[in-house]
């Protein structure tokens, strides 16, 4: 389970120690994250929460290692993720995370298939390989027969089923997701959280996500929030009656 | 080899400024590969020229005649193989604008001189026995579709108003040399000297000799020069290569003039380019920042750029070029033996996908680069 303390350390999946986060802006030093501590461990589904600010997408973008922390470390499956190169970061992020934004961000000039196929471009795999992980991939977000649509063909909960089938396509250690549901309806939200529920209980998947709505942040097995760069604990049931 | 659908599919984008910039390198290379023809041409002269070969000129200018007295002084010069004359005729073919280079010839010494210009030996015997004999080089014969046979008449008002001078076509000769000289029209001297007006009699524009060796070119030069000084018709004696040189830059100076418009068309096309890929780039930081979130590296997001700017040049130029070989024999056709045959050599065209290559790899350094430094976290929160 996720714990804000050490007491997990070593079952922990995601080890994260001591973080501080701080930008300059303007002359002014803005400390985003500071002093966090977290463990996830392996299949969780952690949703953070938190006024705009606080430190959400921060955080995620530092346990994805699209930045690196002003101090403190952040360990993935026993990789030391804080001191790595650029190039090694970015291998490191093709093998263990899987992203999913808000605005989908695919690549419109690609297909369905070619969108899902990108990461897969980066392993050893061979086409036919490639070909049968992809198909896999929409298979299971339930876009088989939507192969050869390109993003502009397609709804936007479909396109967030297709950024969620790339996210998943190379298996990586872990998911995280920010405010994936964010530019959706509450039906096609509802579905998209029904989808990465059923990624982590079915496939055992480790998510984190970030979001706004507490409907959504209740699907989770725990919320944690946020609050000027510190990490409160609460549930998410907590959150949906207040 | 995976990578080439996504370089195809971001060229795919905007098709109207993909094909407009393919067809500014087609233009660029297409204007390239004209230059460098004509460049080729008037520079093929000194190129093909016979090392062993002197051309001897009226010192005053090369319009002056020569006595035909000399040849035999000439001839008999040591190292001197042998020696052959040539006049400027001047004549056209039923048009004035049917031009084409016209020369009353040494039958005898013709194929001594120059026997890189084949002619078949039957045809060449049929010429010698016909005093309005008359051999015509290919491209001329192919330009007219003339045939062994064929009557031609050749107008010339400015030697005689007696009516056209009529030849009887009996061979057509070829160049051993790729892209050599197959416009000129020969006939026999003797038809000329009989019928020139008596200003003209006895006269010949210039000589050309063949050496015994090519080592006695100077020598052989200097004796010429020094056995007509201070007559009424001084010698002027040169290499072959260094007359057509010579010849070339009466037109002026055609190379430097070629460089610099070839070097302003490709500073153009590179900063046209430049800016067409830093804008492609700038429409698509939050893709190129995603591509990164998935885990391409840095380097591999340089080589995409550098790739499509890659396939932009190659694309364009080799079209440009294909253009230029289909259109280099006709435009050539169309300058009526005013230069040599416009030949577009492969060098010339490897050449010019060179130059457009790295036009096309410099143009898309910058953006590459761009992109590649960009911080994901940064080009995400613009998306």
């Amino acid at each position: 389970m996720v714990c804000v303390d050490e007491s997990m350390i070593g079952n922990a999946l995601i080890c994260v120690r001591d973080l501080d986060k701080q930008y300059q802006r303007g002359g002014e030093e803005i400390n985003v994250l500071q002093g966090l501590n977290l463990n996830v461990a392996q299949g969780e589904f952690v949703a953070f929460m938190g006024p705009s600010g606080s430190g959400k997408t921060t955080l995620l973008n530092l346990l994805g290692g699209l930045d690196l922390p002003s101090k403190g470390s952040i360990t993935v499956a026993g990789d030391e993720v804080t001191h790595m190169s650029r190039r090694r970061l970015a291998a490191w992020r093709a093998r263990h995370v899987g992203f999913i934004f808000q605005m989908y961000n695919l690549i419109p000039v690609l297909t369905a298939f070619q969108n899902v196929e990108l990461p897969l471009l980066l392993t050893s795999f061979s086409k036919a390989e490639r070909r049968e992980h992809v198909e896999a991939a929409l298979l299971l977000v339930g876009l088989s027969d939507r192969l050869g649509h390109y993003p502009r063909q397609l709804s936007g909960g479909q396109e967030q089923r297709v950024a969620i089938a790339r996210a998943i396509v190379s298996d990586p250690t872990f998911l995280l997701c920010d405010e994936a549901t964010g530019d959706l309806d509450r039906k096609n939200a509802d579905e998209i959280m029904n989808l990465i529920e059923r990624l982590v209980k079915e496939y055992g998947k480790t998510v984190l996500l970030v979001t706004h709505d507490p409907v959504v942040a209740a699907r989770a097995d725990v919320t944690l929030y946020l609050e000027k760069g510190a990490l409160v604990g609460a549930t998410a049931a907590d959150m949906v009656a207040s | 080899m995976k990578f080439l659908p996504l370089i195809l599919a971001n060229l795919s984008r905007k098709k109207i400024r993909t094909i407009l910039t393919i067809g500014s390198f087609a233009v660029a290379l297409f204007l390239f590969a004209f230059l460098a023809a004509i460049k080729s041409a008037f520079n093929r002269g000194s190129e093909i020229a016979g090392a062993d070969r002197l051309v001897i000129n009226n010192r005053v200018s090369m319009i002056l005649p020569l006595p035909l007295s000399y040849r035999d002084q000439i001839a008999h010069i040591p190292g001197v193989h042998a020696v052959t004359h040539y006049n400027w005729f001047g004549g056209t073919y039923k048009n004035p604008r049917n031009f084409f280079p016209q020369y009353p010839i040494d039958v005898e010494n013709q194929p001594l001189v120059m026997p890189e210009l084949k002619v078949p030996a039957e045809q060449w015997q049929a010429f010698a026995r016909d005093r309005q004999g008359a051999i015509v080089g290919a491209a001329t014969a192919k330009r007219f579709g003339w045939k062994v046979g064929d009557h031609i008449p050749i107008m010339n008002s400015s030697i005689d108003s007696k009516g056209p001078w009529e030849f009887n076509l009996d061979g057509i000769y070829h160049s051993d040399h790729v892209g050599g000289n197959e416009t000129a029209f020969w006939f026999q001297w003797d038809y000329f000297e009989e019928r020139v007006p008596q200003r003209v009699k006895g006269n010949v524009g210039w000589y050309v000799l063949k050496l015994e060796a090519p080592d006695d070119a100077v020598r052989v030069a200097k004796t010429i020069d020094n056995l007509f000084a201070n007559s009424s018709f001084e010698t002027k004696t040169e290499t072959e290569s260094a007359f057509a040189a010579s010849m070339a830059k009466q037109f002026g100076n055609i190379e430097f003039l070629i460089i610099t418009i070839g070097s302003v068309v490709f500073f153009t096309l590179l900063l046209v380019t430049g800016n067409t890929m830093a804008i492609s780039v700038r429409e698509r930081i939050g893709e190129i920042a995603v591509f990164k979130a998935i885990g391409f590296t840095d380097r591999s997001i340089l080589f995409f750029i550098l790739g499509e700017a890659l396939a932009l040049s190659i694309a364009g130029s080799t079209l440009g070029i294909l253009c230029a070989a289909a259109a280099i024999p006709a435009m050539g056709a169309g300058l009526n033996g005013l230069l040599p045959r416009l030949v577009l050599s492969s060098s010339l065209m490897l050449m010019g996908m060179g130059f457009a290559i790295v036009v096309g790899i410099a143009s898309g350094l910058l953006p590459a680069l761009g992109a590649m430094r960009l911080r994901v976290v940064k080009a995400l929160r613009e998306v």
